[in-house]
């Protein structure tokens, strides 16, 4: 009765936090650094100024989105590694819509938004295309994916939205979330009003899964296609429905990074992570809308945390990234955990 | 019943999550209050440690980081010396933060500004539109910005001349090469990486208008694996001399040569080093394969900028611009092997041939066609 399933998802990605923080102490111990300082200068670099903490939630906005899209591929049985693509090409098409139109910021900003969710949910729609019809696996479509995206973003950056610049042309102050309100309240971090939307599509997510008759199909099929299939569900139809609508998060994950964030977009020789880090977030999230909310808060605290980390207590910012990924390690050994809960429940009877 | 179940444990959870919040944070309040009085203290203890002033300049490297074993290494090397030279200690008198992806380039220029340093340097051109913002938002603090111009007046843009040293580096090339046949890996497409091909490509041609140049970019100055893969079909297809302008990704093309060299000592292949004299990364037993480097001051730059700075002569919204005649570019000569007296005597030449005004060396795409029409 106490370790209930639920409990078990509540429990899991908590104890597996706590175990990476406890790690990454240790690991900074034994390299001759001071744990408590460091996570210190976490804190104080994420929450402790309110630049910090507009930088936070800015970088929480992203992470939001990306890992509702992972999460919302993961309840339908797909996972979506593309949600990096989908990230790039969705900023690619708010701020080629912020940039090349003109109008009241009551039509610009929702366009703008809306390009970036179809862009996405184009780019997930291939995919889901691809494995509902002809049983190619997605992981492998959508890391190709993530390729095409970055280098003809590149091109396009290059070549139609800027005169041969690294970046593109600034979208117009009606397409924009940023808000000077924010950002002064903030002094002067990159806030903006993104995470309202964000915040807004967990609830759509969840409202979409768990009271809609298309989740509950959805959901259906994540959890057993052939089942689904045997009550007459379209197994077909909902995967190419869920990588859309995967995709379309993802989507306007980049657009809080064109529309917010930048304001443009740089020509990225990298990934940009976003969605990869995504994975995680969603892993962490258990998978759930609300989780994901919480899981990408604590990315985006770590991220932006780390940051000061080198400087104000002098762990490398190398460091910094073991222990995000002694995280996700011990929620990826979530069974672990869950085996010794189990045990532990079991002596305790 | 379950479902209250469920709430009431979140919510328990939420407060427990409170709590632990909420006790590193008082915690932390007094850390920040602690360092907030630390920092004077800090001062202090740098007075005590020596140095006479409480000077504090910062970096923020671009992806490739202070190890780079280029071009924000560079800049490092540079700042470690102004801070050994005027008694400051290193993470509070001088600092640099790295940065994972562009989207760090702001917290890191405000962490910086936010901990009191006088002076922050912006180490590369992508940082420009970052450095303006955050220039314009603290007007009274200076920042200097390499390889780019930005427009506040309190940035101070260092520059150089690079397509001048690559010019010389591409005359070097021209006269090692045995199979005519050179190339050139650069990082990223932009005007900045065509200012050192096109010097490069001049130089070629002014010796020997018929090799040919491998032109190649990476797209990434962080990726030596990419560099390696060019590299590989550089060397593969002919190419004994490449010169490489992509920071860390230059790693790989260096890594390429080694490999082909500990294969086969008697292969002819070079690698031209950038922003550094890039010999020691050359080295693969008793050969090395640097041919030279195409050295770039970005340390005598950023030294000068802070000594200025600190001497309250902070050359604010100027354009400096450092080349040939003053150090700022200059060709490396350590591998003197390699380097054959012939070599180095017409190097100096056009050196001297550039200084002059006798030779107006390309530093764009255009600028290149009308002088190779006019060899």
């Amino acid at each position: 009765m106490m370790f209930t399933n639920r409990m078990f998802n509540i429990l899991v990605p908590v104890i597996s936090v706590l175990l990476g923080l406890i790690a990454g102490a240790i690991i900074m111990a034994s390299f001759g650094y001071n744990p408590l300082n460091g996570y210190q200068a976490l804190w104080a670099g994420s929450f402790g100024d309110i630049y910090y903490f507009g930088e936070t939630i800015r970088q929480v906005t992203p992470y939001i989105f990306t890992g509702l899209a992972v999460a919302f591929a993961f309840r339908s049985g797909l996972f979506n590694i593309g949600a990096e693509g989908q990230v790039i090409v969705g900023w690619l098409a708010s701020v080629w819509v912020g940039a090349a139109f003109d109008a009241p910021m009551i039509i610009h900003l929702p366009l703008a938004l809306l390009a970036a969710a179809l862009a996405g949910a184009i780019w997930g729609f291939i995919p889901g295309l691809l494995k509902a019809k002809l049983g190619v696996h997605e992981v492998i479509i959508t890391i190709m994916m993530n390729y095409i995206a970055l280098h003809v973003s590149n091109a396009l950056i290059r070549s139609v939205l800027s005169e041969n610049q690294d970046s593109s042309d600034p979208i117009k102050e009606s397409a924009s979330l940023a808000s000077n309100w924010l950002m002064e309240m903030t002094s002067y971090s990159r806030l903006h009003f993104g995470i309202l939307i964000a915040l807004f599509a967990a609830m759509i997510m969840w409202f979409l899964l768990e009271k809609t008759t298309a989740g509950f199909e959805l959901r259906s099929v994540g959890f057993n296609q052939h089942a689904s299939r045997y009550a007459g569900m379209n197994v077909g139809k909902n995967i190419i429905l869920a990588m859309v609508i995967s995709g379309a998060f993802a989507g306007l994950g980049g657009a809080m990074e064109g529309l917010g964030t930048f304001g443009y977009m740089p020509t990225h020789s990298a990934f940009t992570n976003l969605g990869f880090d995504g994975i995680a977030v969603a892993l962490l999230g258990g998978n759930n809308a609300f989780g994901v909310v919480l899981a990408a808060l604590l990315f985006g605290t770590l991220k932006i945390g780390a940051l000061n980390m080198p400087t104000a207590a002098d762990v490398p910012s190398e460091l910094v990234e073991i222990v995000i990924a002694l995280i996700i390690f011990f929620v990826a050994s979530s069974y672990i955990i869950r085996w010794v809960l189990l045990r532990f429940k079991k002596e305790g009877k | 019943m379950l479902k209250t179940n469920r709430l009431l444990l979140l919510i328990a959870l939420l407060f427990a999550a409170g709590i632990i919040l909420s006790a590193c944070g008082s915690s932390n309040e007094d850390g920040s209050g602690e360092e907030s009085g630390g920092e004077t203290s800090d001062s202090g203890e740098n007075q005590d440690g020596g140095g006479d002033s409480d000077f504090k300049v910062g970096m923020v490297t671009d992806v490739g980081g202070v190890d780079d074993k280029s071009f924000n290494q560079s800049a490092w090397e540079g700042l470690k010396a102004f801070g050994e030279e005027n008694g400051l200690e290193e993470g509070k008198g001088y600092d640099y933060a790295q940065s994972e992806s562009d989207a760090d380039f702001m917290p890191n220029l405000n962490s910086l500004v936010k901990a009191d340093y006088d002076l922050v340097f912006g180490i590369g051109f992508k940082l420009t539109d970052a450095l303006n913002k955050v220039a314009g938002q603290n007007p009274d603090t200076h920042f200097a910005l390499v390889d780019a111009v930005a427009e506040e007046d309190n940035i101070a843009n260092i520059t150089f001349k690079e397509h001048q040293g690559s010019f010389l580096v591409g005359v070097a090339a021209a006269m090692k090469t045995e199979s005519d046949k050179v190339g050139f890996v650069g990082g990223e497409n932009s005007e900045l990486i065509k200012k050192f091909e096109s010097g490069f490509r001049a130089g070629v041609a002014s010796v020997n208008p018929d090799i040919e140049v491998d032109v190649q970019y990476a797209e990434s100055f962080g990726a030596p694996d990419k560099g390696k893969v060019i590299a590989s079909n550089m060397y593969n297809s002919g190419v004994d001399v490449i010169y490489h302008s992509s920071g860390a990704t230059g790693n790989g093309v260096f890594a390429q040569a080694k490999d082909i060299k500990k294969n086969d000592p008697s292969k002819n292949v070079w690698v031209i080093g950038v922003d550094r004299d890039q010999y020691e990364e050359g080295a693969i037993g008793d050969d090395n394969v640097t041919l030279t480097s195409m050295v770039k001051r970005v340390d005598i730059a950023v030294q000068e900028v802070a000594a200025q700075s600190m001497n309250g002569e902070f050359p604010g919204g100027e354009i400096l611009e450092f080349g040939l005649e003053d150090e700022g570019v200059s060709v490396a000569k350590t591998n003197e092997e390699a380097m054959t007296d012939e070599m180095v005597e017409e190097i100096d030449n056009w050196k001297q041939k550039i200084i002059d005004g006798e030779v107006e060396v390309p530093s764009t795409e255009e600028d290149l066609e009308a002088y190779l029409d006019s060899l």
